[in-house]
């Protein structure tokens, strides 16, 4: 079992730096998604449908291997967490895409109508209102990711399920993998818990 | 409305019930000596060269060619079922297929969850790098990433080994290889026959040392079904009696057994 935790910390160390990456980098495709200029549009919708269909794992070891072969040499965690970034952020941008679109024009147009430039209004006028909006999804998502980290075991990286895997070959039987169910349903259970609290309390306001 | 809600309802709860029947359907069938009557059903993770690999859609090899010779004296027609390495042995005793023959080392702890015939072939371990690299033997090792498949008796190997600096675990030999050219791993610890015929084929690598560990491959048998094992060690020594087992090897390693 403290083999599998280690493993664990592995996977949660990855889901968190991914995460990070993740957020930022969506943002940016949602608002690039929905720009003005045509040529960003239409970038980040390509973008957007060519990742999303796509399985991850293939991601995974395109970029692991793939860029390998081009001499771009990544350590393996760096190629997960660019493999996680790239296809997680294609299903956020959708996400605060969604966000920032539910927010009525009305607040964009009175922002400007204020004075205000279109990031101006966009950063301290629509995002805060989108944001809060797309949490509860948001939160949905990572826990998501946290799960699919397990595929990154494709390219050896030692995280909770490789190692589960690994224990199953040695002790030649399938009790580990029960360990590895523990080791994410302690992770994902109270995530669940702490999703539907935020969901209650951020639906107040409304 | 609700006609139309309860419609839906009742055709997804038809499908459902479809899928089910037609995934269970595979599963029935009679006890005989083997799942599929008429079939000896092999476990195989075909990944592996020259032991067993996919080739067109088929599967080719060693373990291949023997098991087929196996079935034919057994009056039986081979199906190879790929599969996962690490899924392996539970495969074997949920009864996903007959036999397993899958370059298996014969290890104590594998021989307590299954049954394995007698050894049919020999195979230490060794270690590959790329060539021109200056690592010769194990003391070069320490420091180094070493690749392994997972599970397999190179990463008990491995994790012998005192001072390497990381054993990274592969799903398949072939991605450790693919791993190893690109200079993300320094080297990799297998069985020396894989070793060696990855090498040749793929020319980029090279085998520098053997280590022996007198490791014997074995065909596993689930517990409990004692008279298939018999009849296929029967078949095995017959085989090696009469030659077959030497054109077989020939075949493969390009050397008398």
């Amino acid at each position: 079992m403290p083999y599998l935790l280690k493993g664990l910390l592995m996977t949660i160390r990855l889901a968190l730096v991914s995460e990070a990456c993740i957020l930022a980098f969506g943002l940016i495709v949602a608002l690039l998604r929905i720009s003005r200029i045509r040529i960003f549009r239409a970038a980040a919708a390509v973008y957007i449908d060519v990742i999303r269909g796509m399985p991850l794992i293939l991601q995974i070891v395109i970029i692991y291997f793939g860029l390998g072969h081009l001499g771009i040499g990544l350590s393996k965690f760096a190629a997960g967490v660019l493999a996680l970034t790239i296809c997680y952020a294609a299903y956020e941008a959708e996400i605060f895409r969604a966000g920032i679109l539910s927010i009525h024009k009305g607040q964009m147009e009175a922002a400007r109508s204020l004075g205000m430039g279109y990031f101006k209004a966009m950063r301290y006028i629509i995002l805060p209102q989108a944001i809060r909006r797309v949490i509860p999804p948001l939160s949905n998502e990572f826990i998501a990711l946290l799960k699919d980290t397990s595929l990154v075991s494709v390219i050896a990286l030692s995280e909770v399920f490789q190692r589960g895997r690994e224990l199953m070959g040695t002790k030649a039987n399938v009790t580990p993998l029960v360990g590895v169910a523990i080791c994410y349903l302690i992770v994902t259970i109270p995530l669940m818990r702490l999703v539907q609290r935020t969901e209650k309390w951020l639906s107040r306001g409304d | 409305m609700k006609t139309k809600i309860q419609g839906a309802l009742v055709f997804s709860i038809a499908a459902l019930f479809l899928a089910f029947l037609l995934v269970a359907g595979g599963c029935g069938g009679e006890k005989g000596l083997t799942i599929k009557s008429g079939v000896l059903m092999m476990g195989s993770d075909t990944t592996y060269p020259p032991f067993e690999n996919m080739e067109g859609g088929k599967a080719v090899g060693f373990d291949v060619d023997l098991a087929t010779e196996i079935a034919k004296r057994m009056g039986l027609k081979l199906e190879v079922v790929p599969t996962a390495w690490d899924g392996i042995i539970p495969g074997l005793k949920t009864g996903k297929f007959d036999i397993l023959m899958s370059a298996m080392t014969i290890t104590p702890e594998r021989a307590k969850e299954i049954n394995f015939s007698d050894p049919y072939i020999d195979s230490d371990q060794s270690i590959c790098v790329k060539k021109g690299s200056p690592i010769k033997d194990e003391d070069d090792l320490k420091g180094k990433v070493v690749g392994v498949q997972i599970d397999t008796t190179g990463q008990f190997t491995a994790e012998k080994m005192e001072g390497l600096k990381e054993i990274s675990k592969f799903d398949t030999i072939l991605l450790a290889f693919e791993a190893l050219e690109q200079g993300k791993i320094d080297a990799i610890i297998n069985d020396y026959p894989v070793n060696a015929y990855m090498s040749k084929i793929r020319g980029k690598t090279e085998v520098v040392k053997e280590i022996k560990t007198d490791e014997k491959y074995g065909i596993g048998v689930k517990k409990g079904n004692e008279k298939l094992l018999q009849e296929i060690n029967e078949a095995l020594r017959e085989i090696k009696a009469d030659g077959t087992y030497d054109k077989i090897f020939q075949k493969w390693f390009g050397q008398p057994s």
